[in-house]
C-alpha cells in the first residue's frame, strides 16, 4: 500500500478527466452555459405577477356613477380595460384570448345604487386559475376604491360603522415577489442537474462503449477511478453555485440573509447526493438513454415538480407527501428557500444536512457495490 | 404509379427497422410508457397550487366574542388547520421560522373595545413568505372571510361584484396543469428520441450504410420521423386517457381537433429533435443539446406561469417555442371548446417549425458527412 502511488495515480487520472471534458464542449455548455440560461430564464421569465390583466369592460349603462365606479380599473398597474360595446363582442374577445375578463355593468346599475344595492358582473377565465384569481382580487379592491372615494366625497363622515380591518404582514418577502421565490431553488435544480442527470450520462456512455472496463486492467483503483470521474463535476457544480449566489444577489437583488458558508457547505453535500446517485443510475443501467432517461424520472422532473420548488407541499395529498420527502432535494430546497429567505434557523439546517449526510452514505456504497460487481 | 408504390414500400422497411430498433429491448420498450404514465399520476397529484391545508396559530390578546367567531369561522373553512395557540409575540418567530405555521393571526388587546366603539378594529395576519403563491393564496382567504364578516356587522357595500368563471368554476389548478401536461411530457421524449435516432446510427456507423442504400433523404426523413411522432402520440394518448377518466376533467371541445393540434405540435417537436439529430455527432451531444432545448422550451411555454407575465422581449422569442402553442392549443380546446377557428392562429408557428427544420435535418443528413 503506497500512498504516494496512489496520489500519482490519482493525479494521473484528473489530468486524463480533466482533458476528455474540455476535448468535447457539449457537456461544457450543459454544465456551465445551461445554468446560466436557466438564471436569467427563472428570474427574468418566470413570475406569476400578473401585470396588465386585459379586462373587457361592457357599459350597458353610461351615468356618471358608472363611470365612477370602473375608474379605479384605469388607475391600475395590474389591469387594463378595453371598452367592449356589447357582451357578445366582449364574450368573442374571451374565446380568441383578447380578454382575460370581462366587466359587465348591467343597464339597472345606477338605479339599483340609488336604491342602496348596485351589482357588478365580473367573468373570468378560469383557466388560468392564477391569473383569474388575481384579477378578481384587483378587480375587487378597484372597486373598492372608487367607493372610498365616492365616501369621501359625501357630507355625513362622522357615522363609521364597527368593521374588523387587516393589517397583513408578509415576512421574509415582504411584496410577494415571485422572482424571490424561484431563484433560491435554482440552486437545488442545477445541483441535480450537474449531478445526477450530467454524470449518469457521461458514465453510462463509458459503460456502454468499454472504456471504463479498459480502465480497470490499470493499476488505478475503482475508488481512484471514481473520484477522478467526478472532480471535475465537483468544480463545475461549485462554479455554476457561485453564478447562482452572485446572480442571486446582484441581479435580482434577492436577499440572502444565512450565512454563505451554511449554503456553500449544504450545497456541496447535496451536489455529493446528486454525483453518488449519477453515478448509480449509470452503473445499474451501462446504457446512455435508459441512464439519461432514468436520471430525468428519478432525480430533475421530481426536483422541479414535486421538491417544493414551484408547488407548496402543504397542499399535496399525503401518498404525494411521502414520495416527496424521499426526496433529497425535498430536503435541500427546504433548507436552501430558508438560508436565502429567512436566515440561519438551526434545526432546519442541522436535520436537512443530517439527511443529506445519510443520502451520500447510503449512495456511496451502492455505487460501489455497482462498480465492484463489475471487477468480477 | 409503380414509382410511388416503391416509395411507399422502401419507406415502410424502414419504419419497420426503426420501430424494431426501438422497440426490440425490453427495458427501452418500458421506459417508452411508464415513465409518461407514472408522472402524470405523480404531477396530477402534486402539482397544484390550490390552497388546501394551511397551519395557523393564534395569539388573542383580546379574549372577546369576536375574535373567537372570526377564529371560528377561519377553521369552518376546512383549509386553515389550528395548530398552536400563543400566548405572547415573542412566539411568533418561532412557529413562522419553523414552518410548523403558514401564518399567525394576531388580535390585539384593545380590539373588543375598539368594535365596541363603533369604529375600526385592526387584527394583525403574518404571513411566511417563503412561497409567495401560497402567503397570497392565504391572505385572500383572509381577507375574504373577514369582509364577510363585516357585511354581517351590517357594514354593507354599496356595490357588490357577482363572479362567474368561465370553464374551470372552482379555479382548480390541476385543471390548467394537466392537460398542459398532455403536449409537455410526451414532447421530453419524442425530442429525445428523434435526437438520437441519427446520432446513434452516426455513432455506429450504420448511417452510412443507410446513405447508400437507394432511400432519398425524403424516405429517411420520413423513415426517421414517422417513429418518433407514433410514440409522440401514444404517449399523448395514455396521458390523455388518465386526464380524462383518473382526474375526470371533463372535456369540453372536440377530440378530433385536439388530436390534430397534437399531432402538428409532435410533428413540430420531431422535426426540431432530428435536426438536433443531424448536427450531432455522438449520441452524448444529441442528448445534451436535446437538453440544453428542453428546459428553455418548457419554461418559455406558459406550462408552469402564464407567458404574459413574462417580459415582451421573452414574449416574442416564445413564437419559435412550439410547447406554447402546443399547450395552448390543447389548454383551449380541451377546456374551453375552443373551435378551429379560435385556435387557428397556433397552427401557423407550429407549421412554419415543421417547415424549417424537417427539410433542414433531410439536408444536413447528407451534407454534414463531407
Amino acid at each position: 500500500m503506497n500512498r504516494s502511488a496512489s496520489v500519482t495515480r490519482l493525479l494521473a487520472l484528473l489530468r486524463k478527466e480533466t482533458r476528455q471534458m474540455l476535448r468535447d464542449r457539449s457537456n461544457l455548455y450543459v454544465g456551465l452555459a445551461l445554468p446560466l440560461v436557466l438564471i436569467l430564464l427563472f428570474g427574468y421569465g418566470l413570475s406569476f405577477d400578473v401585470t396588465d390583466a386585459r379586462v373587457a369592460v361592457v357599459m350597458e349603462d353610461g351615468s356618471a356613477a358608472t363611470v365612477n365606479a370602473v375608474a379605479g380599473l384605469v388607475g391600475s398597474d395590474y389591469l387594463s380595460p378595453i371598452w367592449a360595446h356589447s357582451m357578445f363582442e366582449a364574450e368573442q374577445m374571451i374565446r380568441a384570448d383578447e380578454a382575460d375578463a370581462i366587466l359587465r355593468v348591467p343597464a339597472d346599475f345606477t338605479r339599483n345604487l340609488t336604491a342602496g344595492q348596485g351589482q357588478l358582473q365580473l367573468i373570468l377565465n378560469g383557466v388560468d386559475s392564477n391569473t383569474a384569481q388575481a384579477i378578481e382580487g384587483y378587480a375587487n379592491s378597484a372597486v373598492t376604491s372608487a367607493l372610498l372615494h365616492r365616501a369621501d366625497r359625501q357630507v355625513d363622515v362622522g357615522t363609521e360603522a364597527a368593521s374588523v380591518a387587516i393589517v397583513q404582514r408578509i415576512w421574509f418577502n415582504e411584496a410577494s415577489n415571485s422572482t424571490w421565490f424561484f431563484v433560491p431553488g435554482l440552486v437545488v435544480l442545477i445541483m441535480t442537474l450537474i449531478g445526477a442527470f450530467l454524470t449518469s450520462l457521461l458514465i453510462a456512455r463509458e459503460w456502454e462503449r468499454g472504456t471504463l472496463e479498459s480502465l480497470f486492467v490499470t493499476p488505478a483503483r475503482p475508488l481512484e477511478l471514481v473520484l477522478s470521474k467526478l472532480a471535475p463535476y465537483v468544480v463545475i457544480g461549485a462554479i455554476d453555485l457561485v453564478m447562482c449566489l452572485l446572480a442571486a444577489k446582484f441581479l435580482f437583488e434577492v436577499p440572502i440573509r444565512g450565512s454563505l458558508w451554511i449554503i456553500a457547505f449544504s450545497s456541496i453535500l447535496y451536489l455529493l447526493v446528486s454525483l453518488s446517485l449519477g453515478l448509480v443510475i449509470s452503473g445499474l443501467t451501462r446504457n446512455q438513454f435508459a441512464a439519461s432517461q432514468i436520471a430525468l424520472l428519478v432525480s430533475f422532473m421530481p426536483a422541479l415538480m414535486l421538491s417544493g420548488f414551484v408547488f407548496d407541499l402543504r397542499n399535496v395529498p399525503v401518498v404525494i407527501q411521502v414520495v416527496s420527502n424521499l426526496l433529497p432535494a425535498t430536503h435541500f430546497m427546504g433548507l436552501i428557500k430558508t438560508l436565502f429567505m429567512a436566515g440561519d434557523y438551526w434545526p432546519q439546517i442541522i436535520r436537512a444536512n443530517v439527511i443529506l449526510a445519510i443520502y451520500t452514505t447510503v449512495l456511496v456504497i451502492v455505487a460501489r457495490r455497482t462498480l465492484a460487481k463489475k471487477l468480477d | 404509379m409503380q414509382a410511388i408504390a416503391l416509395y411507399i414500400t422502401q419507406t415502410i422497411a424502414l419504419i419497420r427497422k426503426e420501430m424494431l430498433a426501438l422497440l426490440k429491448d425490453p427495458s427501452s420498450r418500458a421506459l417508452l410508457l411508464a415513465p409518461a404514465l407514472m408522472q402524470t399520476l405523480l404531477f396530477g397529484y402534486g402539482a397544484t397550487y390550490d390552497l388546501t391545508y394551511a397551519p395557523f396559530s393564534v395569539l388573542d390578546q383580546s379574549r372577546g366574542a369576536t375574535s373567537t367567531e372570526l377564529l371560528a369561522r377561519i377553521e369552518a373553512t376546512g383549509i386553515f388547520a389550528r395548530v398552536a395557540t400563543l400566548d405572547n409575540a415573542s412566539q411568533i418567530a418561532g412557529q413562522i421560522d419553523s414552518g410548523d405555521s403558514l401564518l399567525v393571526v394576531v388580535f390585539p388587546p384593545d380590539f373588543e373595545s375598539r368594535l365596541a366603539a363603533q369604529t375600526e378594529a385592526p387584527m394583525q395576519v403574518i404571513l411566511d413568505g417563503r412561497n409567495s403563491a401560497t402567503s397570497s393564496a392565504a391572505a385572500s382567504q383572509i381577507a375574504a372571510i373577514v369582509g364577510a364578516y363585516n357585511q354581517s356587522l351590517g357594514a354593507t357595500s354599496p356595490i357588490s361584484i357577482l363572479r362567474r368563471a368561465w370553464f374551470n368554476p372552482n379555479y382548480e389548478s390541476r385543471w390548467n396543469l394537466m392537460p398542459a401536461m398532455i403536449a409537455s411530457l410526451s414532447m421530453l421524449q419524442t425530442l429525445m428520441l428523434a435526437a438520437l435516432s441519427v446520432a446513434r446510427e452516426r455513432e455506429q456507423g450504420t448511417f452510412d450504410q443507410l446513405l447508400v442504400t437507394p432511400l432519398t433523404p425524403s424516405q429517411i426523413l420520413i423513415g426517421k420521423a414517422l417513429p418518433s411522432i407514433i410514440i409522440g402520440m401514444v404517449q399523448s394518448t395514455i396521458i390523455f386517457l388518465v386526464i380524462l377518466f383518473w382526474f375526470q376533467i371533463p372535456m369540453a371541445g372536440s377530440v378530433w381537433l385536439l388530436y390534430f393540434g397534437l399531432v402538428t405540435f409532435t410533428i413540430a417537436a420531431v422535426g426540431i429533435g432530428l435536426s438536433i439529430s443531424a448536427v450531432s455527432l455522438t449520441m452524448q451531444q444529441a442528448m445534451l443539446y436535446t437538453f440544453m432545448l428542453i428546459m428553455p422550451l418548457m419554461l418559455l411555454s406558459g406550462l408552469l406561469t402564464p407567458v404574459r407575465n413574462m417580459p415582451a422581449i421573452l414574449q416574442v422569442a416564445t413564437y419559435v417555442n412550439p410547447l406554447r402553442f402546443g399547450i395552448d392549443t390543447v389548454r383551449r380546446v380541451y377546456l374551453e371548446g375552443a373551435t378551429f377557428a379560435d385556435v387557428a392562429t397556433n397552427f401557423i408557428p407550429l407549421l412554419a417549425v415543421a417547415a424549417v427544420t424537417l427539410p433542414l435535418s433531410a439536408w444536413l443528413f447528407r451534407n454534414r458527412l463531407s
